[in-house]
């Protein structure tokens, strides 16, 4: 693709952020991506959220431009980056990029880092630096340090200081805070998506941690097997899930067959409010843990307890329904525990959903 | 909380850049032609003309005499070197510093230079008992230095683990600590035995022929005999034989280099009253590596009634040396830049044959490329006969796996993300190229070159064979003197090779002490 033609495509599509249309990508006879689509709003935030192996890093990388798609379209900034009138190198394509671990250059200092990516006369400009260090939540003093010389949580705030550095239109965040432990992460997140925020930068983050995609993101694209199954934002994503695999990827869910009648379900924990349309008759219905109550008196399904996960600020309550009826797990707050073997009565808060599949 | 990291398609078949597969498989190629040039002639020569060519008794006194040396001198070196490094890493032994300089400095004596220090001293070195002495004496460090880097570098945490799970001291030597050290053991065995193969100078003054003699010899006399050719043969089967063998023994073996230098240090056996015994064994072994040697190469210098200074042949002789070393060294390290870069970036069947063939061409003995090379240029190609390029030709065939350790070394160390990185940043290849790759590898490219200048500057018999006439250096002056019993004149010869390797060796020595980049 000359210079000329991609000027060409720079007016031809909307001013998303990202715009990924019918992608596919095999390597050998196995597809990893299967026509793919998926559009990022600027300045959003959009978590890819899967298993290892979904194929999420390779979308990842077809978006920066170290893979071709075998099909299909990215446009980052209503530009045409790769498609069949041609492929854009990662290097014109105005992108961050950081990577897991964060991929410092060992023999650059981290200010000659940040402005590996600034053009030539700017990279000696110092305040550019300390600016850039600051919008990550880093004391200027550590310009003149070596990459060695930090904790994994620093690399990776260097790391995106370094991606933020050329005023790229897009954002790509490859499980970047994964090699961390849990109390950098935490930071390290904040920093992270603060400095993304007040930059107004279009983002993808790829991660197979749920809780990192429903904290962090705008949007989550759930993918699985070279699909994406589903997108929407955190909550609905929470609330309706597509189907149940999703339901139990995003968070913890217990299964119950059913009878609808007329957005009613009916099943082991009584009569349930079904969201969203439902046709009647047979179902399997998902309800979140977190719903589950246990009540002392009044109405509800008798259960006992037969196990107990503690995790502090909640626990997660296994309890055995009476007469041949299932087992139920409930979520109940760390400080108001039933004990093992006590009978207690159920109550469901809440809509259900009825699982699609 | 440990994930398992998900790089999902890790496994991604990356294609070769044609371009650089060019690249590669020519150098590869290269290195190749002598060894082809031999096979094919013995194969061309066929079964009756071999056996008449080799069923000869004095045939039958090589054989002899070849394997008992490699047989006797790779015992001898794996007992040495293991020993003195084990006694040097793990035990209480004062002085460890300078035991380890004084056990790798034999390696700075070449072993003709070696063999000249005693037998200018007694004829009683001649024959097999001495050719073993020198040799030992001389590649011993090749065993030292791998067993000890592993000493250094096994995490003592492995035995503290097998103490734990019940394993005495003795046990967990033999259960945990000897396991890890097989491949350094076997890898510098093997280097041995390829070492005493191509064994020349030292053999020679000490008048115990083997093959490589043998060749010498038969080519000075007829000149490009089959006989010689067929003599390359053998000893080609040999270098074979050598390989296949270390290759069965240490088998898929891999010992994980852990982490990079955080490892804690293991406590030190204690030698107690054995201390005395092990620093006299120690003493005796630097005496007979690096004293005799270099004593008396000082008294030929200082009192030998034929020393002489002919300061411009020196002169001359030395800048030939050097030149000869410096563009042998820039050569060799250019073309093993695409074998080293296509087998790190891009590790596959293909790659593995290009790395491995160039592996295989640089241990075959100098004068089996020499005689390969002049009868191919003689036969085919005589305007590049008797020309500096031919011998520089050799000199990369012979010592590009040097090179390519160190370039495979520091190129592993620039993980592909860099690239990525530098290339999201904006760089395209060649930029990225400039400011990220070359700034990452130069000190191993550096590393390289040392080491290939090293080997050069004392190379002996391609040089003997390849040189243009009039075209002398340190090492055919030295040789061709000593021979003639000057040892008197020989000894600046030698002294001044020392000198020119010695700011290389520093360098060499520099890289090695100073910490690792982080990957």
């Amino acid at each position: 693709m000359t210079r000329t033609s991609v000027r060409l495509h720079d007016r031809a599509v909307a001013a998303d952020g990202l715009r990924v249309t019918s992608v596919s990508k095999s390597y050998g006879p196995t597809p990893v991506l299967r026509s793919v689509d998926l559009t990022v709003a600027a300045g959003a935030l959009t978590a890819v959220l899967g298993r290892s192996g979904c194929g999420k890093t390779t979308l990842l990388r077809l978006i920066a431009g170290f893979d071709r798609p075998d099909s299909g379209t990215v446009t980052i900034d209503g530009r045409e980056v790769a498609g069949p009138r041609g492929i854009l190198p990662p290097e014109e394509r105005r992108i961050g990029y950081v990577t897991q671990e964060g991929n410092l250059f060992p023999h650059l200092s981290v200010a000659a880092n940040v402005a590996f990516g600034l053009p030539r006369r700017e990279r000696r400009a110092e305040h550019r630096v300390a600016e850039l260090l600051e919008l990550v939540g880093l004391d200027a003093g550590f310009a003149r340090r070596r990459p060695a010389e930090l904790s994994g949580g620093q690399q990776q705030r260097v790391a995106l200081a370094r991606a933020l550095a050329p005023a790229p239109g897009i954002v790509l965040l490859d499980e970047p805070f994964s090699s961390l432990d849990a109390e950098l992460r935490e930071s390290t997140r904040r920093a992270v998506v603060a400095a993304l925020a007040a930059t107004g930068t279009t983002t993808v983050l790829v991660t197979h941690d749920q809780s990192e995609a429903l904290s962090l993101a705008t949007r989550i694209a759930v993918m699985r097997d070279g699909y994406i199954v589903q997108e929407a934002s955190p909550v609905e994503l929470y609330q309706h899930p597509v189907d149940r695999g999703v339901a139990a990827f995003v968070c913890a869910v217990v299964v119950l067959p059913a009878v609808v009648r007329g957005r009613i379900a009916v099943c082991a924990l009584g009569e349930l409010p079904v969201a969203g349309p439902a046709t009647d008759g047979p179902a399997a219905v998902l309800v979140r843990p977190e719903q589950v109550v246990l009540t002392g008196s009044g109405d509800g399904v008798p259960a006992h307890v037969v196990d107990i996960e503690f995790y502090g600020h909640d626990a997660l309550v296994r309890l055995a329904l009476r007469g041949a009826n299932g087992e139920i797990t409930a979520r109940c707050p760390g400080h108001i525990l039933p004990t093992i073997g006590e009978w207690v009565l159920l109550a469901v808060q809440g809509p259900v959903t009825i699982d699609a599949a | 909380m440990s994930r398992v990291r998900s790089r999902a398609p890790a496994t991604r078949r990356r294609p070769y850049p044609p371009a650089r597969l060019a690249a590669a498989a020519a150098v590869a190629a290269l290195t190749l032609v002598p060894l082809f040039h031999v096979l094919g002639f013995v194969v061309a020569e066929g079964p009756e003309q071999a056996a008449d060519l080799l069923l000869r008794p004095r045939v039958g006194e090589l054989l002899r005499n070849t394997t008992g040396l490699v047989i006797a001198g790779c015992t001898a070196c794996a007992v040495i070197g293991a020993g003195a490094a084990w006694l040097v890493e793990r035990t209480t032994l004062p002085g460890r510093r300078v035991w380890t300089v004084l056990m790798a400095a034999p390696l700075a004596v070449p072993a003709f230079v070696n063999s000249y220090g005693w037998v200018s001293v007694t004829a009683a070195v001649e024959g097999f008992g001495g050719a073993l002495l020198i040799t030992t004496m001389s590649y011993f460090p090749l065993v030292f230095l791998p067993v000890a880097a592993v000493l250094r570098g096994i995490d003592p945490a492995f035995e503290d683990m097998s103490r734990a799970l019940g394993n005495g001291p003795w046990s967990t030597f033999f259960r945990v600590v000897l396991p890890q050290l097989r491949p350094a053991l076997l890898g510098g065995v093997l280097l041995v035995g390829l070492h005493l193969l191509a064994e020349f100078g030292a053999l020679q003054a000490l008048r115990f022929p083997t093959f490589t003699t043998a060749i010498y010899e038969q080519f000075e006399s007829t000149f490009n005999g089959p006989a010689s050719m067929m003599l390359a043969g053998v000893l080609v089967l040999g270098c074979l034989l050598l390989l296949m063998g270390e290759l069965r023994l240490a088998g898929r073996v891999r010992v994980a280099r852990l982490g990079s230098g955080a490892a804690r240090t293991a406590a030190p056996h204690r030698l107690g009253s054995l201390t005395p015994l092990a620093l006299t064994g120690m003493a005796a072994l630097a005496v007979l590596a690096l004293g005799v040697p270099l004593g008396s190469l000082a008294r030929w210098l200082a009192v030998g009634s034929s020393t002489a200074f002919p300061v411009v042949a020196l002169l001359t002789t030395t800048l030939t040396s050097i030149g000869l070393g410096v563009a042998a060294a820039v050569a060799t390290t250019l073309l093993a830049v695409p074998v080293a870069w296509l087998s790190v970036r891009h590790p596959g069947r293909v790659s593995r044959l290009l790395e491995r063939s160039t592996y295989f061409a640089g241990s075959l003995p100098g004068i089996v490329v020499a005689l390969a090379l002049v009868t191919l240029t003689v036969g085919y190609l005589p305007a590049l006969y008797q020309t500096t390029a031919l011998l520089v030709a050799a000199y990369a065939v012979l010592f590009m796996p040097r090179a390519m350790v160190s370039l495979r070394a520091a190129l592993a160390q620039v993980p592909p993300e860099l690239d990525d990185s530098a290339r999201a940043l904006g760089a395209g290849p060649s930029a990225v190229m400039v400011r990220v790759t070359l700034p990452l590898i130069a000190r191993g490219l550096g590393a390289g070159t040392a080491l290939v200048f090293l080997a050069v500057v004392t190379e002996l018999t391609a040089t003997l064979l390849l040189a243009p006439i009039g075209t002398a250096t340190l090492a055919t002056e030295f040789w061709s003197n000593s021979y003639s019993l000057a040892y008197g004149a020989a000894a600046p010869y030698a002294l001044l090779m020392i000198l020119i390797s010695a700011p290389a060796a520093w360098l060499l020595t520099r890289e090695s002490r100073s910490e690792r980049l982080p990957a």
